[in-house]
C-alpha cells in the first residue's frame, strides 16, 4: 500500500515538474521528424521503383534506424529521470519527514523504482508502437515478435532504472548519473568490440565483448530486441551495415541480464534500509 | 524526574562515524508529558541523538526505548511526530496534498486524513493556503506546514528540532502557544533548540550536553534555583575569597571593576552571606542578588564541566 502511494507521488512529480510533459512532447518532436524523413526517403524510392523485395529492405534499414534511435532516447530517459529519484530525497532532506512515518524504507525505494517503471513501460511501448505503426501504415512493413521485441526495449529501460536507483542510494546524484552513463558506455563499447570481433572471427575480441555485457548486460537486450523484430535482415552484415547483430546474445546472457536487474533492485532495497541518514 | 511513566529513555547511546565520535553517551529519561529541551553547542550530537531516536541513524552502541519499544519500531512511529531542522518538503505539491501524503504514509484512512488536515491547517495559520503549492511558500510558512505534518498523527511525542528558525515573533508565539496545547494534552515534546530564551519559557526540563554527553538536566520548575550574587566590598582580601567558598561556588574577584561574584545554590543563604560580611568586619557597600538565567547556566554548564573555576 505505501510502496503504492510513493509510486503514485514519483510518477505525480515527474508529471508536476514538468519532466513527463517536455519528455512527451520530444518524444512526438522526435517521431515527427523520423516519420517525415522515412516518408521522403521512401517517397524518393518509391519513384524509381524497382521491387518490392529492395522496397522492403528500405525499409527495414530505416526502421533498424529508427529504432536505434528511440532505444538512445529511451536509455537516456531511464538515466536522467530517475538519477535523482533517492539520491535527491536524502541531499534536500526530504527523506527525514518521510522515514520517520510509519513505513519500511524499502516500501519507499522500491515505490520509486515502480513509479518509475511504470512511466518507462509507457514511454517506451509509445513510442517504439508509434514508429512500428507508422512504417507499417507508410511501407506495409512488419516486424516480427512485435510484443517480445518492446519488452526486450523496455527492459533495457528497467535495467538501467534498477542500476540508477541502487546507485542512488549510496551515491550523490551527480556521482550516480557518471556511473550509470559509463557503465552504459561500457556495455555499448563492448558490444561493438563483440560485433566486429564477430565479423573477424577475432575470438578475444568477441571474449571481451561478453566480459562487457556481464559487466552491464544492456547492449544485448537492444540487440535481441533487434533480431526479434527482424531476424532475416540483421543476419546479414552485408545486408544491414551498422544494424546488424553479428554476435547473437545467448539466452543463457538474457537470463543474466534478468538476474542482473533483480539483483540490483534487491542490493537497492537493502542498501537503503542499512544506511544513516 | 518526572513521576510519570517514561516515554523516552536511551541507555548509553553512541554514535561513530569513522573515527569521529558524533555522540559518545548519551543516557536521558523523559516523562509523559513533558516538555522536555535538548541543548548544546554546535557539534555536540544534538541532531545525531534525535536522529538515532527516530531511527534515521543506527547506533554504534547503546540502546533506547521509546513508547515502550525498541529504536526504529514502525508502531512507535506510528505514534510520534517530527519537523526537521532542514524543513525541506516536497514543494510541488500543494499544502493540502501535502499534508494527506503524509497522513496516508502514517496510515490514516481517507476519514481521518480529512477530519485532521482542515484543523491542522487552520491551527498553524494557514488555513486559506490549502490549494497553494509549498514553492510558493516563505520558509516561516513552510515550517508552520511542517509542524502541523508533526501534529497530523496526534502524535505521543513530537520531536522539533529548532521548530522557531524561520519563524516571525508572532509565529513563535503560536509556536509556543501550541506546545502548551501538546502538554496539556499530556503528550510529550522533544525540544532541540538554541534559542535559550524560547526554551526557558516552554520547557519543563531540560538536559545540556557537549560532546555527545549529557552534562546536566535541571528542571526549570525547580524552585530551589541558585543565585547568581554580585558583591562590593570595601578591600577585599584574598582571605574573603577562600571564605567565601564557604556560601557558594564560581567565586571571583572582577579585576575590572573590584566586584565579586558568586553563586550560591538558594537565595535564603542571602541573609547569612550579609550578616556574615557585616560580622566579620567588612563594609558592605553592594550585594545584588539576580536569578540565574538559562543563558548563564547554558554557559556555566556547557561552558565549563569541570565544575571549578571562573564560569562567566
Amino acid at each position: 500500500m505505501t510502496t503504492l502511494t510513493i509510486a503514485y507521488l514519483t510518477i505525480r512529480e515527474t508529471q508536476r515538474r514538468r519532466i513527463l510533459w517536455i519528455a512527451l512532447a520530444l518524444g512526438l518532436l522526435f517521431l515527427f521528424v523520423f516519420c517525415l524523413g522515412f516518408h521522403y526517403v521512401y517517397l524518393d524510392f518509391e519513384r524509381t521503383w524497382v521491387g518490392n523485395e529492395e522496397a522492403q529492405l528500405l525499409a527495414s534499414l530505416l526502421l533498424a534506424a529508427g529504432l536505434y534511435a528511440t532505444n538512445f532516447i529511451a536509455i537516456v530517459i531511464s538515466v536522467v529521470t530517475s538519477v535523482t529519484a533517492v539520491s535527491a530525497e536524502v541531499e534536500t532532506h526530504t527523506v527525514e519527514t518521510l522515514l520517520t512515518k510509519p513505513i519500511r524504507r524499502w516500501e519507499l525505494v522500491l515505490g520509486k523504482w515502480l513509479g518509475f517503471a511504470v512511466m518507462l513501460l509507457v514511454y517506451i511501448v509509445l513510442l517504439t508502437g508509434s514508429i512500428l505503426l507508422f512504417v507499417y501504415l507508410r511501407a506495409d512493413y512488419t516486424v516480427s515478435n512485435l510484443l517480445p521485441g518492446m519488452m526486450l526495449m523496455v527492459m533495457q529501460g528497467l535495467l538501467l532504472l534498477s542500476l540508477t536507483i541502487a546507485g542512488g542510494t549510496r551515491l550523490s546524484s551527480l556521482a550516480n548519473g557518471v556511473l550509470a552513463f559509463m557503465l552504459y558506455g561500457v556495455a555499448f563499447v563492448g558490444g561493438w568490440v563483440e560485433q566486429i570481433g564477430a565479423i573477424v572471427r577475432n575470438e578475444t575480441a568477441v571474449d571481451i565483448g561478453i566480459v562487457a555485457s556481464l559487466i552491464m548486460p544492456s547492449e544485448i537486450l537492444w540487440k535481441k530486441a533487434l533480431t526479434l523484430f527482424q531476424p532475416a535482415f540483421t543476419s546479414s552484415p552485408m545486408m544491414a551495415g551498422p544494424f546488424t547483430v553479428a554476435s547473437q546474445p545467448s539466452d543463457a546472457m538474457l537470463v543474466y541480464a534478468v538476474l542482473y536487474m533483480a539483483g540490483m533492485v534487491g542490493f537497492a532495497l537493502w542498501s537503503f534500509t542499512r544506511r544513516d541518514l | 524526574m518526572s513521576a510519570q511513566p517514561l516515554t523516552i529513555h536511551t541507555m548509553s547511546l553512541r554514535k561513530e562515524f569513522g573515527a569521529k565520535v558524533a555522540v559518545a553517551d548519551l543516557s536521558l529519561q523523559v516523562g509523559r508529558g513533558e516538555v522536555f529541551g535538548f541543548l548544546g553547542p554546535n557539534g555536540a550530537g544534538k541532531t545525531t541523538s534525535v536522529k538515532m531516536l527516530l531511527g534515521l541513524t543506527r547506533p554504534t552502541a547503546g540502546t533506547a526505548v521509546l513508547l515502550d519499544k525498541p529504536l526504529g519500531d514502525r508502531q512507535a512511529r506510528a505514534k510520534i511526530g517530527f519537523l526537521p531542522e532542514h524543513f525541506r518538503f516536497h514543494e510541488w505539491l500543494r499544502a493540502g496534498e501535502f499534508l494527506d501524503l503524509h497522513g496516508r504514509l502514517y496510515g490514516m484512512n481517507r476519514e481521518a486524513r480529512a477530519a485532521a488536515i482542515p484543523d491542522l491547517l487552520a491551527l498553524v495559520g494557514l488555513a486559506d493556503r490549502t490549494a497553494t503549492k509549498l514553492q510558493a511558500f516563505s520558509k516561516g510558512m513552510l515550517q508552520r506546514i511542517g509542524l502541523a505534518q508533526a501534529l497530523l498523527n496526534d502524535p505521543e511525542i513530537v520531536f522539533l528540532d529548532e521548530p522557531t528558525s524561520g519563524l516571525d515573533p508572532l509565529g513563535r508565539l503560536l509556536v509556543r502557544d501550541i506546545i502548551d496545547g501538546l502538554r496539556g494534552e499530556g503528550r510529550t515534546v522533544f525540544l532541540n533548540s538554541h534559542l535559550l530564551g524560547e526554551v526557558e519559557k516552554t520547557c519543563d526540563r531540560v538536559a545540556f550536553i557537549r560532546d555527545g554527553r549529557v552534562l546536566q538536566t535541571i528542571s526549570l520548575h525547580d524552585p530551589e534555583e541558585r543565585v547568581q550574587v554580585t558583591l562590593r566590598v570595601g578591600s577585599p582580601t584574598p582571605q574573603l575569597l577562600a571564605d567565601l567558598t564557604q556560601f557558594g561556588e564560581h567565586v571571583n574577584l572582577s579585576r575590572h571593576n573590584g566586584r565579586i561574584h558568586l553563586t550560591l545554590a538558594h537565595e535564603s543563604r542571602l541573609p547569612d552571606l550579609a550578616a556574615w560580611l557585616v560580622q566579620s568586619g567588612y563594609s558592605l557597600y553592594e550585594l545584588n542578588p539576580q536569578r540565574l538565567s538559562l543563558e548563564d547556566r547554558f554557559l556555566q554548564i556547557v561552558g565549563n564541566d569541570s565544575g571549578d573555576g571562573a564560569a562567566r
